[in-house]
């Protein structure tokens, strides 16, 4: 019991955050993409479908991949503070997974994105999605942003013109810092947000579900 | 002049290559020699080689192509030239190789087209395309092509009644067609619905030059294709009858777009095609498929109209009653076209090339037309101020 007690006192207090509430977007192909938010609960479930892509050096997926393992361990552990999680599924079927953190009231983090699925612009789809929670349902003024591959580079730092600041201090390291303010968000959520709430109850619980993907388009062959 | 035709075509997958420009188009040329029965050993017959690249020294800062794929490809002592005419350098190549064989001065010509444009962001790859502007008219303004054929797009929707639908239905059932092309760069079907009527489509099929949307427009791909043309008297050396190619016609018009009489209208489009059809005996109503230049939606429906498939004005009607897809009256782009099979622009001239010979042949799978006999393609350089158009035909 004195070990569980330890264990206690290492978990950082957490600030009490609304929820991110479900949406659906339609994608380019028809499909319905379910975005909402994991609980610690679905921690396992996403580690399975983030694991296969630890060593796919491709756009850099195998760094983006590897760091998000642990954060996720971290956000189920309790070892980060005010971390959230949200996933875009396609029915059920998990197509790509975000995460940041509240630094405090008006600043947030981001993460990671990833992609499971490409080429229907899931990433872009999930990191609106992530701002959209920052922004609009925590109230914060700013997100501090890194980006690890050229993908996310573009995706990010250029069509959201977001602010360089590399003073400002990222936990993800020595990656120059970029910031998206409260109204580059205004200015660019127009464009870049979107989706539909509420999410029918049918189609929220199918993406509760999170289906491990049975294939992975970056890894040639794969079969689950 | 010595009639040609076509002995053998070699494609890669287009999209994003693995491997330098010089082995990419090499693993194009291999399979065109394969396929006309050529050894690259001594005594392959090989007289000349020509390779289309408008990018090589720009994007991969490489030089002389044409040299280092003869010796890549053991085909010394071959004669070797690159040819750059902007994205119709692979149709212009193709006519050197023809003019090399009809001449007399060559039996069998090597023409490899190809690009390797993904080593570079999206916004370099559009701004090294626009350096083919006029530098102090246009270029010096930022234009850029997409910002040309949302100009253009605009003026031919006031004029002719097309809307954002009928891009978006050129854009579908070009996709559909790239899903039985195993070459093709996109292998996805959009749903017409969600890119132009579902609340979402502002986000996930935005505006890139207003009216054109993302897909509206072809993606930055690397990939090659090539061709070996032989005189066609010298067609029982080869293991397939040769596809004859019975007409080229090429054209130009003013480079800056501003001076022209009536902007909506694709002068060199239109000659390029009436000299190519004049030497080919053929009419438009004699063609059985094309591959139309589809850099943008709008190019496939304006090209069909210059070039004499439709009346004028008429094309995105055509496109509505489905006559261009496979099945329809005229198949257009069924490789996918330039939007969804990809635009490596050196390799796209000789890319549509392939495709027709694949369809005359009846190689095409599930996107065959059957009993193709005539094949037209229109590979459109600057914004149409250089146009190659190419003609082949099945022989018997």
């Amino acid at each position: 019991m004195i070990v569980d007690k330890l264990e206690q006192s290492l978990r950082p207090p957490e600030t009490a955050m609304p929820p991110y509430p479900p949406k659906y977007i339609t994608l380019a192909s028809g499909e319905k993409m379910v975005v909402h938010q994991a609980g610690r609960e679905d921690v396992p479930r996403l580690l399975e479908a983030i694991r296969p892509l630890i060593t796919v050096e491709k756009d850099f997926y195998d760094i983006v991949a590897a760091r998000f393992y642990a954060e996720l361990l971290g956000y189920q552990r309790y070892r980060v503070k005010d971390e959230y999680v949200l996933v875009g599924t396609i029915d059920g079927v998990i197509v790509g997974v975000v995460n940041g953190r509240m630094v405090d009231d008006k600043v947030g983090m981001s993460y990671h994105t990833v992609a499971i699925k490409r080429g229907l612009r899931i990433g872009a789809q999930l990191f609106a999605a992530k701002m959209e929670y920052h922004m609009d349902y925590l109230g914060q003024q700013e997100v501090l942003i890194v980006a690890e591959s050229p993908i996310g580079y573009r995706r990010w730092m250029i069509e959201y013109e977001l602010e360089s600041r590399p003073s400002t201090w990222h936990e993800l390291g020595g990656v120059p810092t970029h910031v998206l303010t409260k109204a580059l968000w205004e200015k660019h959520k127009p464009m870049k947000c979107t989706g539909r709430r509420p999410v029918p109850e049918e189609m929220l619980e199918a993406a509760k579900k999170l289906i491990l993907p049975s294939e992975y388009p970056q890894i040639p062959g794969f079969k689950r | 002049m010595r009639k040609v035709g076509i002995a053998g075509v070699g494609h890669t997958k287009f999209g994003r290559a693995e491997v330098s420009l010089v082995d990419m188009l090499a693993l194009a040329a291999l399979e065109a020699l394969d396929d006309a029965g050529i050894k690259t050993t001594e005594g392959h017959g090989v007289d000349q080689v020509f390779v289309a690249s408008m990018g090589a020294g720009l994007l991969n800062r490489q030089s002389s192509v044409a040299s280092a794929l003869v010796d890549t490809l053991n085909l010394q002592p071959a004669m070797a030239e690159t040819v750059e005419n902007g994205p119709a350098s692979g149709a212009s190549a193709v006519k050197l190789g023809y003019m090399a064989i009809a001449s007399g001065m060559c039996d069998v010509v090597l023409v490899v087209g190809g690009e390797l444009m993904r080593v570079v962001t999206g916004w370099e790859a559009t701004d090294f395309v626009a350096t083919m502007l006029h530098p102090d008219a246009e270029y010096a303004y930022g234009l850029t092509l997409p910002a040309f054929a949302g100009m253009f797009t605009r003026l031919y929707m006031d004029k002719y009644g097309v809307t954002e639908k009928d891009l978006a239905r050129v854009a579908v059932k070009n996709h559909e067609h790239a899903m039985h092309n195993p070459v093709a760069h996109i292998q996805l079907v959009p749903s017409f619905h969600a890119i132009i009527e579902d609340e979402d489509a502002h986000v996930i099929n935005p505006y890139v030059a207003e009216p054109l949307r993302v897909y509206d427009v072809c993606p930055v791909s690397d990939g090659a294709a090539a061709l070996v043309l032989c005189a066609m008297e010298l067609a029982d050396r080869f293991p397939k009858r040769p596809v004859r190619i019975a007409g080229i016609g090429q054209a130009t018009d003013t480079h800056v777009v501003a001076e022209r009489d009536v902007p909506t209208d694709l002068l060199a489009v239109r000659l390029a095609a009436q000299r190519a059809f004049a030497m080919a005996g053929l009419r438009p109503e004699d063609i059985d498929v094309a591959e139309l230049h589809d850099a943008f939606t709008i190019l496939e429906i304006a090209i069909s109209e210059e070039a004499g498939l439709f009346p004028r004005g008429e094309g995105h009607l055509a496109a509505r009653r489905g006559e261009t897809r496979v099945g329809g009256r005229i198949p257009i782009n069924t490789s996918g076209g330039l939007k969804a099979k990809g635009h490596p622009l050196g390799a796209t001239g000789v890319s549509q090339i392939v495709e027709l010979v694949r369809q005359l042949r009846g190689e095409a799978g599930g996107r065959q037309v059957e009993g193709a006999r005539h094949g037209l393609a229109v590979n459109f350089g600057g914004f149409g101020n250089n146009v190659v158009t190419t003609i082949v035909s099945r022989e018997e």
